[in-house]
């Protein structure tokens, strides 16, 4: 960041353009960081909340252990991958790029499938937002990342586009790295998500 | 500048295969360890807890660490420094949440 300051009033071009990238790429991270902030306090919400079952069935009973840990397994290769799109990006190798992405909005969509799968089992049976305060917490903490998992696949179909459309210019490098530290984090988020929610519940 | 490392750029540490590779499976053997301390019968409740919690800070860590590629570097050090102040938020914000609610439910009980 005091390169930035340095070579911006050497005016270089080539270390003006990347220099900048680097203070996007922070204001990005300050985004990320903020999002924590709306996980912790769902966090903290369904921490209060996820025993008031308004006489339903407790959390427990609702979950399938093993159905989970598929959904994290489609998750966390989905980071990896995502990691083997960007170091072929640094080797311009551009059909590797597309490749890797697609596998990763793959896997992606497959954890988002088995999620509303399951959200739409849950409503089926009866233990809908509706049905309680802990419903409600726990609705509101897993699909607020559900949703940032949705829009983030968007995101890749377009970036995905992008790439095999265009060449790998320093502003799609930028853009694959906004949208990675964005997949990363989503990944963190959800091994809080199956440890507090899923695995914690159900000790 | 034209061999100049796009790999470490922004402050992360060089994203490497091997680094990823170390943090696909190191992240793949805590979630088996998490998913095997519930799945197995007979561990105190407790213990699960202090287990998984610790297993969930270990994974945050090599996610972090291998996939974020987060580090101490001087240009690292940027991106850090918000990271450990968050944290340090999101403790105060569920611990602090948490202990309001529990005296209040616990006050309301008694009248």
């Amino acid at each position: 960041m005091e390169n930035t300051m340095k070579s911006v009033s050497q005016g270089e071009h080539h270390h003006h353009h990347h220099n900048t990238d680097a203070v996007d790429v922070f204001g990005f991270w300050i985004y990320i960081l903020s999002d924590c902030i709306l996980f912790a306090t769902l966090f903290a919400g369904y921490a209060v909340l996820h025993n008031n079952t308004f006489g339903g069935p407790s959390l427990r009973e609702l979950f399938s252990l093993p159905y989970v840990l598929g959904e994290t397994l489609f998750l966390l290769a989905s980071s990896f991958t995502y990691g083997l799109a960007m170091i072929a990006m640094y080797g311009k190798k551009r059909g590797q790029v597309v490749g890797w992405l697609c596998l990763t909005f793959l896997l992606g969509l497959s954890f988002v499938v088995m999620e509303v799968n399951e959200f739409v089992h849950l409503y089926a049976e009866g233990h809908g937002w509706q049905a309680s305060a802990a419903m409600s917490s726990f609705f509101t903490l897993v699909g607020t990342h559900g949703l940032h998992v949705s829009l983030g696949l968007l995101w890749m179909a377009i970036t995905i586009f992008q790439v095999a459309r265009y060449e790998v210019t320093p502003a799609m490098s930028r853009r694959l790295t906004y949208l990675g530290l964005f997949w990363h984090f989503l990944d963190i988020v959800w091994i809080f998500l199956f440890t507090i929610v899923y695995l914690m519940g159900a000790v | 500048m034209s061999d100049y490392d796009v790999a470490t750029q922004y402050g992360t540490g060089r994203k490497t295969i091997r680094a990823y590779v170390t943090g696909l499976v190191l992240s793949l053997v805590l979630t088996f360890l998490a998913f095997g301390l519930v799945e197995m019968s007979g561990v105190p409740q407790n213990l699960a807890f202090i287990g998984l919690t610790t297993l969930a800070v270990l994974q945050l860590i090599t996610q972090v660490v291998f996939f974020l590629r987060m580090n101490a570097s001087k240009e690292g050090q940027w991106n850090l420094m918000p990271f450990i102040f968050i944290l340090f938020i999101i403790l105060i914000l569920v611990f602090g949440t948490l202990w309001i609610m529990y005296n209040l439910n616990y006050n309301n009980m008694m009248s």
